[in-house]
This record gives structure tokens, sequence and C-alpha cells, in this order.
């Protein structure tokens, strides 16, 4: 009665090999590395750039162990730290501004084992240090930059239908366009009724005059909030990409959030200055006629603002705003061609290109300028003046003092431009010393807690409870074999779950050895014991099992960061258990004792 | 072989009832009390704020520290020393400032200029919004993990079972919460992780327990409720405490070497432990005969089966 057919052990036998296999990338630890990745994602590395990667190294006389192309980027290993961070600085200047050269650590397992997609587990920010920001994206003012680009569309739009209108005011999200007659207002609606289809327009007859009111239709507004949230994490991303984060985690959470994860950084505060920048681009006409002396004492002329240009003085700028950063869609540092002075190519959305082919048109000779405005403060980066009239959306902007001007003008274009303000809302930081720190604190915790379970169980069930104990380690093996295989990320709480479930999941051998114990107290044969042992036993553990996976699975629900880490452990360490416990330690029981047709003594 | 509880005869559970009740109720009390009274101690996970670890390279000299925060316009700083003399634990409210992240950047900005070789080790901040957020889920997973099983146990068992274990259960996660507020631990969402995997893992003992009765109520015809109970508890009282052992060996080991990061996840489930053993047979058990558990209630779909059968 206690005989397995061949094909359980055989099954029995090819899950182990494969929980084996899988769990063997995580004792051959990690080596040094440098990870070459394209700063523009649009862009792909291929054989070219690794045979450009491998004649650097060459040339600089940097031994390297090995050389991939994995996904879209291209991972070199080397021997030391030292040799790291020599290889980094090598291949950052032969390669240029358009590759980040990140620092990053790859699994020394070996090359056979990677290709079975044996890797080792991917471990929490709390586990290898980095930083994890929750950054919020502030759609109250995504919808009032709406309404301000309604309010200049409004006024393109009827200027060039020549219908006359007075003032255009904004309040929160309406936009409110005042006539004189009824007739205006009426030609009015039906004009921008039919151009801006997203928009719902409410009219008023005052006293003062006749009124039109326009606001965004909810689906409409959704929409804006929708890509307000998709730019940020598009130019969060660039910013990422400035920073040479090796692999960076930048994801949508719920309508109005982004995580960003930026492995070993160590030097936050710079991470944070760069993704917590506020910075947003506006375009400008300046004001030609203004008086110096006025602009000097801050005085700004009716329908304009003064900032201050980057070369300490001020200039007045109109409040109308041409184009804002949206519209731009790329920005590089080059050289001007007849010159040679040094100067900031800039590539504009199809929408920013016709707009800006119309307004250079209008205002030739006269200068524009353009924008940087941090936390409520604008600042002019250059304000060129418009030689010709430009159309297909590629400007070029002189005027730089140096290359390097013309370098961190390019740079703030490229990485500047937010659809709206963002804050940080949540940061958890771990320093890379504290992240190995937390992995050894793990790992003995597990350990010590495993030989003190594994010895009480063989003395106080023997042999049953050597069985139970392999069990144990088998169990654990399946655990880190299947997050191994599921990538799912192992954070400290994770590795507590580990030692929670391990504690947990001898309780299914207790019951089993407990009942086998009774009904030899009984009097049954051993043999019948230890099969109504199991069969007994089994429908207590999927009880008691279950109800912890209840709270799992709530957990991983509503849990958030560490938290879900927690619940994933916990949940499949459940489930690997419950497979352990009674399948393979039976196995080892029915190989030991099945065979044996008159046993008259088991060692429980 | 090695029995910790070689019982011959049931120990009569079942007549303690009232002295078990009675202890049951004044911990539970006393739980409360400390909660109303002096409130759980919530971490910067659920308040909002930020707390830094930092080393430095002497032993730090913590009113110089403070001194040196103030001077940067930090107040309401709390610092203390955890760990080794080194190891330096800074906790600063959230003041309504809109750029409140950037609070750790000005700790180590001011703090590096006297103390040279100061390492960052970890930073946590949480924007007042998102504190609540994580507040109002944790006690809504409370609330969903209580729910789940407890529906788990009536369609497992009985609406009585179910009431019972749950009753127990509720007991324990209080008296967890009473004790962390009694010495004002610090809870965390860590913690809260911990709470729950108890409240599942405590129900377990309750299960197992339950099983034994049920099984007992169909094989024990002339027995009382009461001795079918007793024969229940001490029949799996080795299991019980084996088990708990076990789980409380991996558990210690968590607190030993786990370091500060799991020191209250495991103390919280030290706790849970303990109460969980004596929850599951001396609170759940009476609350089961107080809500008049009969053997009606198992064994009659069990006869209306074997008639038809016949």
């Amino acid at each position: 009665m206690n005989r397995f057919p061949l094909w359980k052990y055989v099954l029995i036998g090819i899950t182990l090999v494969i929980a084996f296999l899988y769990t063997l990338p995580n004792f051959f630890g990690e080596v040094p590395a440098v990870q070459i990745s394209p700063v523009r994602t649009t862009e792909k590395v291929d054989t070219a750039l690794l045979g450009q990667v491998e004649s650097s190294l060459k040339a600089a006389n940097l031994g390297y162990q090995g050389v991939e192309l994995a996904g879209n980027s291209i991972k070199v290993r080397l021997a030391s730290t030292d040799q790291q961070i020599k290889a980094k600085d090598v291949l950052q200047n032969s390669l240029g501004e358009r590759y980040t050269v990140a620092l990053n650590l790859v699994s020394a397992s070996p090359a056979w084992l990677s290709s079975i997609h044996a890797l080792p587990m991917y471990l929490g920010l709390d586990l290898r240090g980095g930083v994890h920001f929750l950054l919020e994206v502030d759609m109250k003012a995504a919808l009032e930059k709406a309404a301000i680009r309604y309010q200049n569309d409004f006024r393109t739009e009827l200027r060039g239908d020549k219908i006359r209108y007075g003032r255009i005011s904004r309040e929160g999200n309406a936009v409110t366009v005042h006539f004189a007659t009824r007739d205006q207002r009426d030609a009015a609606l039906s004009k921008l009724g039919t151009t801006f289809t997203d928009l719902t327009f409410t009219t008023e007859d005052q006293a003062e005059g006749f009124t039109l009111t326009a606001r965004l239709k909810p689906q409409a507004e959704t929409q804006v909030q929708e890509f307000a949230l998709q730019q940020n994490i598009t130019t969060l991303r660039n910013r990422v990409n400035e920073l040479g984060v090796a692999e960076p985690v930048i994801q949508q959470q719920g309508a109005s959030r982004v995580v960003v994860q930026l492995p070993g950084v160590q030097d936050t505060a710079k991470a944070k200055d760069i993704l917590g920048r506020t910075a947003t681009l506006e375009i400008r006409m300046v004001d030609e006629q203004a008086d110096p002396t006025a602009i000097q004492q801050g005085q700004a002329p009716f329908g304009d603002d003064i900032v201050s240009s980057r070369d300490g003085g001020k200039i007045a700028v109109k409040k109308d705003v041409v184009l804002t950063g949206d519209s731009i869609t790329d920005a590089s540092p080059g050289f001007e061609s007849t010159s040679g002075q040094a100067a900031v190519h800039i590539n504009l959305d199809s929408k920013g290109a016709r707009i800006f082919k119309d307004v250079t048109r209008e205002n030739v000779g006269k200068r524009m300028a353009i924008l940087l405005i941090e936390k409520g403060v604008a600042e002019a980066i250059t304000s060129p003046v418009i030689r010709e009239e430009i159309g297909g959306g590629r400007v070029q902007i002189t005027g730089m003092e140096s290359a390097q001007e013309a370098s961190d003008v390019a740079l703030l274009l490229r990485a500047g431009a937010l659809a709206a303000p963002m804050q940080i809302v949540e940061e958890r930081t771990v320093g890379p010393s504290m992240g190995a720190e937390n992995i050894s604190k793990g790992f003995h915790s597990n350990l010590w807690g495993f030989l003190a379970v594994t010895l009480f169980m063989v003395i106080y069930y023997r042999i049953f409870g050597l069985f139970s104990s392999i069990a144990l380690a088998i169990n654990g093996f399946f655990l880190i074999a299947l997050l191994s295989m599921l990538q799912a990320t192992l954070t400290l709480p994770g590795m507590a779950a580990i030692a929670l479930t391990l504690g947990m999941a001898i309780d299914a051998n207790v019951l089993i050895n407990e009942r086998i114990r009774e009904e030899l107290r009984n009097g049954a044969t051993p043999q019948a014991a230890i099969h109504a042992g199991y069969e007994r036993a089994w429908a207590t553990i999927l009880d008691s099992n279950l109800t912890t996976l209840i709270a799992g699975v709530a957990l991983f629900w509503l849990g958030s960061g560490p938290v879900r880490g927690f619940a994933v452990v916990l949940c499949l360490g459940i489930l690997t258990s419950m497979f352990s416990a009674v399948t393979v330690s039976r196995a080892m029981v029915n190989l030991t004792y099945g065979r044996q047709a008159r046993l008259a003594k088991v060692s429980i | 072989m090695l029995e910790f509880f070689p019982f011959k005869k049931n120990i009569p559970f079942m007549s303690w009832g009232k002295v078990t009740t009675a202890i049951s109720l004044l911990t539970f009390l006393f739980a409360i009390w400390a909660l109303w009274d002096k409130g759980l101690n919530l971490g910067v996970d659920f308040t909002g704020g930020t707390v830094m670890e930092v080393r430095t390279s002497q032993p730090a000299d913590l009113p110089a520290i403070r001194t040196v925060l103030e001077k940067a316009g930090l107040t309401e700083v709390s610092v203390q020393t955890f760990g080794t003399s080194r190891d330096v634990l800074i906790r600063l409210p959230n003041k309504g400032e809109s750029n409140a992240a950037e609070t750790s950047n000005r700790v180590m900005t001011a703090l590096a200029a006297t103390n040279p070789g100061l390492e960052l080790k970890r930073v946590d901040f949480v924007g007042p919004q998102v504190g609540k957020e994580l507040y109002d889920n944790g006690a809504l997973a409370l609330l969903v993990v209580a729910f789940g099983i407890m529906a788990y146990l009536a369609v497992r068992f009985e609406w009585r079972f179910a009431l019972a274990g749950m009753l127990a259960n509720m007991h324990d996660i209080v008296i967890i919460l009473g004790v962390f507020a009694f010495f004002q631990w610090e809870f965390t969402l860590t913690v809260l992780a911990g709470v729950l995997a108890i409240l599942g893992y405590s129900v377990n003992e309750s299960v197992v327990v339950f099983d034994r009765i049920r099984e007992n109520i169909r094989k024990m015809r002339g027995a009382t409720i009461p001795d079918i109970i007793d024969d229940a508890i001490t029949r799996t009282m080795s299991r019980t405490i084996i088990t708990h052992g076990s789980t409380q060996i991996m558990v210690l080991s968590m607190l030993f070497f786990g370091g500060e990061a799991l020191h209250n996840f495991a103390l919280a489930l030290t706790i849970g432990i303990m109460f969980g053993i004596y929850s599951s047979v001396l609170v759940a058990s009476p609350l089961l005969l107080m809500f008049g558990v009969k053997r009606e209630h198992f064994i009659k779909p069990v006869e209306k089966k074997e008639e038809a059968v016949v």
C-alpha cells in the first residue's frame, strides 16, 4: 500500500532536477560589468556597436571576460571593479553621448545556465541598494495647462476668421471669451464648436456683454491626464538615461503616479534633483518695444512678463506662449555649418513645426526667447534673433558662448519637458552596504532557523524526522527555483517570508508524523499506520494552508512595495510546501519502507 | 519514542472554562486599554515623514547632531542611536512643505560638514497622502483577511466554528496590537504584514482542532460535546506545541539574526504564536461550546447520505 508507481518517482525526480538547475545560478554570485545602452529608446544596439566596444577596449589594453548583446544593451564582464571603472571611462569617451555607459553587476553563472533562462533571483532595492521614488503628477496643473493652450488656440482661430472678440480670460479649467455683440458670439460659437470637439461650450448674456465659456468634456479631461502622465513617463525615462543607471524601472501606478526604481544609484541627492526637477519649457516672443529702463526696474509693460536671462540681464517677453516644451521632440548640441559657432539643433513635432513656421514668417528680424520655468520662476535660456522663416520643424539656435553651454542647453531642452509638474510623494533609499547587510541577515535567519528545526525534527521523529527535514530543504529549493524562474522581486520581508514558510511548512510533516504515531498507538501495523497517517492528515493540511493563503493573497492585493514581496513569497511557499511536505516526503518513506511486506517497526 | 505529551487521559479543558475566559477577558481588556490610552506608535509608513539611518565614522555625538540640524532649520527632529553607537536614526515629521522629499538632502548636507566619513544607509520618506493610503489599505487588508477566513470556515465547517475561530483570532490580533501600544514599539508596514500572516497562521490552529472535533462528533457517538472537545484538544496538543515550536524557532532566528529591520516583525510573530496556541485551545473551543454546537449540526447530513445509499 505504500508504493508509488514508477512514473511518480520519475516525476518527482524531474521536478527535483529542474528545481536544482534553477536554484543553481543563485550560488555563483555576480561579477562587475559595464552596460551600454542607447540614450534614446528608439535606437538599437547591433553587432557593429559590439565590434566598436571590443576594439576600444582592446585599444585601451583592458582585458574583459566576455561581451554579450542582450535585449537592447551590451554587457561587458570585467575581472575587477577597478577595471570596471576604467572600462566605463574608456567606453564613454569612445562611444560619445548617444550611449549611456553604466556600472552593473551580472550573474557569474555559466552561459549554458543562462541559455535555459536559469537566472538568479531578482533582488529588490532593499537587498541590492538603490532608490525607489513614487512621483505624483499634478493633474490640476495639467488641466490648467490644457486650458491655457486652448486660450491661445481660440485667439488664433478667431483672428483667422476675423471674428472680433474682447478679452479671453481663464478661471481654473474654464476659458471665457468676451464679445460685444450676440452675433459675434454666435459666429464664434459655431466656429469654435466645430473646431474643438473636445470642449463643451456654454453661453451667457450679461449686461456688460456676451460671453462664451469652454470647458473640457470629461472624457477629454481623462485624455489630457493620461497624456500628461505618458509624457512625464517619457521625460523621466530620458532623465534617467542621463543618469546612466543600468536597469531602471519606470512604471505607471494608478491614474496619476509613476514609480521610478534606480538600483545601485549611489548619489541619491543628484538623482532626486534631476528627477524632481519641475522644469517646463516655453517659447515666447521678446517684446522689442518695451522700454529698457522700465525693464531694468522690473516694471512689466502690459501683456508682458519680465524674466531674467542667463547672462544676468532682464528681458521682457510677451505673455502669449508660442510653443511649449511638449512640441520639442529632440535637441542636440552641434556647430553651425558656416561660422563654426556652437549651436543647438532642435526638432519639433508636426503641429509645433506648423506654428513655428507661421510665427517665424511673421517675425523675421525679431527675437524669440526660450524660457525654462522652474518652481514658478522663468528664466530665458537663450533669446536668438529670427533670421528667416523656419519650416520643416528643424530649428538651429546659435548664440551660445561655448560648446559646453550648447550641450547644457540641449540637455535641458531634451530632458526638461514635463507635461505637468511632478512631486516625489514617497522615497525609499537603501545604501549599497545596507543592501549587502540585509542579504546576510536574511540568509543567516534562514540558515540557523533551518538547522535548529532540522535538529529538533531528527531527535524527535528520528528517521521520519530526517525525511521531514530533507523535504523541508527541498521545499526551500523549490521556492528559490520558483522565485528565480518567475523573476519575482526578492525583498528583505520576502526573505523573512521564506523563513516563515519554512517554519510553517514543517507543520504538514508534524501533522502526518503525529497521525502515524497515533495509528501505531491504536494498534495499526506500521504499513497501515503510514498509509492512514498520510491520507488522514491531507484534509487538515489543505485546510490550514488555505487560510494562510487567503491572508497572503489579501496582502498581495492591498500591500505595496516590501509587503508585496512578503506576500508573493508567502503564497509561493505555501504551494511548494504542500507538494514537498506531502509528496516528496512520502516518496522517501515509500522508497525506504514500501517494499518490506512484513515491516515490524518504523523509526518515528 | 520521544514524546512531550504522553497523555493517556483527556485533559478537562472545558471544565476550566470560567478561569480561562476570565484570563482572556483580562488580557483582552488590558490590550484595549493600552490601545486606547497610549495608542499605536505608528511608523513613518503610516504617519508620513522622513526616517534616515546614517553611520558615522566616530561614535555619534547626538546633542551635536541635534544642534547642527536645528541650525539648518530642521525642528522637531528625533535623533537616537540604535544597534551600535555609530548607527544613528533620525526622524523628521512632514511639515506641509511642498519639497518635503528634499528634507533628507538637507540633513545630509548639514551633517556632512561636521561629520566626515558620514555614510547614508537608508532613507524612508513618505508623503502625507501616501501615508494615509497605506494606513487605509492596511486596515482594509485586515478586514478582508478576517472576513475571507471566516467565509472559508463557514463553508468548510459551520457558522459557529467560523465565528468562534474568528473571534479567537481577533483576540490574538488585538493583544499583539495592545502589546505594541503598551511598549510603544514602532508599528510599520512590515509589522502589519506579520500581523496579517499571523491571522492566517493562527486560524490553522483552530482548523486543526475543529477538524478533530468534527471527526470525533461522528466517531464518539456516546460522548457529550465537552468530552468530545477535550478529546480533540488533547490529541492535537502534541502537534500544536511542536508546530508552533518549530515556527517559533524560525522566528527567534529572525529576531537574533535578522537585525533591526526584522526585529519588530519577529516580535509581532512571537506574540502571535504564543497567544495563537492559547486562544485556539482556550478561547475558540469554549466559544464553540457557548454558541451551542450540537451533534445534529454534523450528524444529520451523514445519516441522510447513508439512507440514500441503502
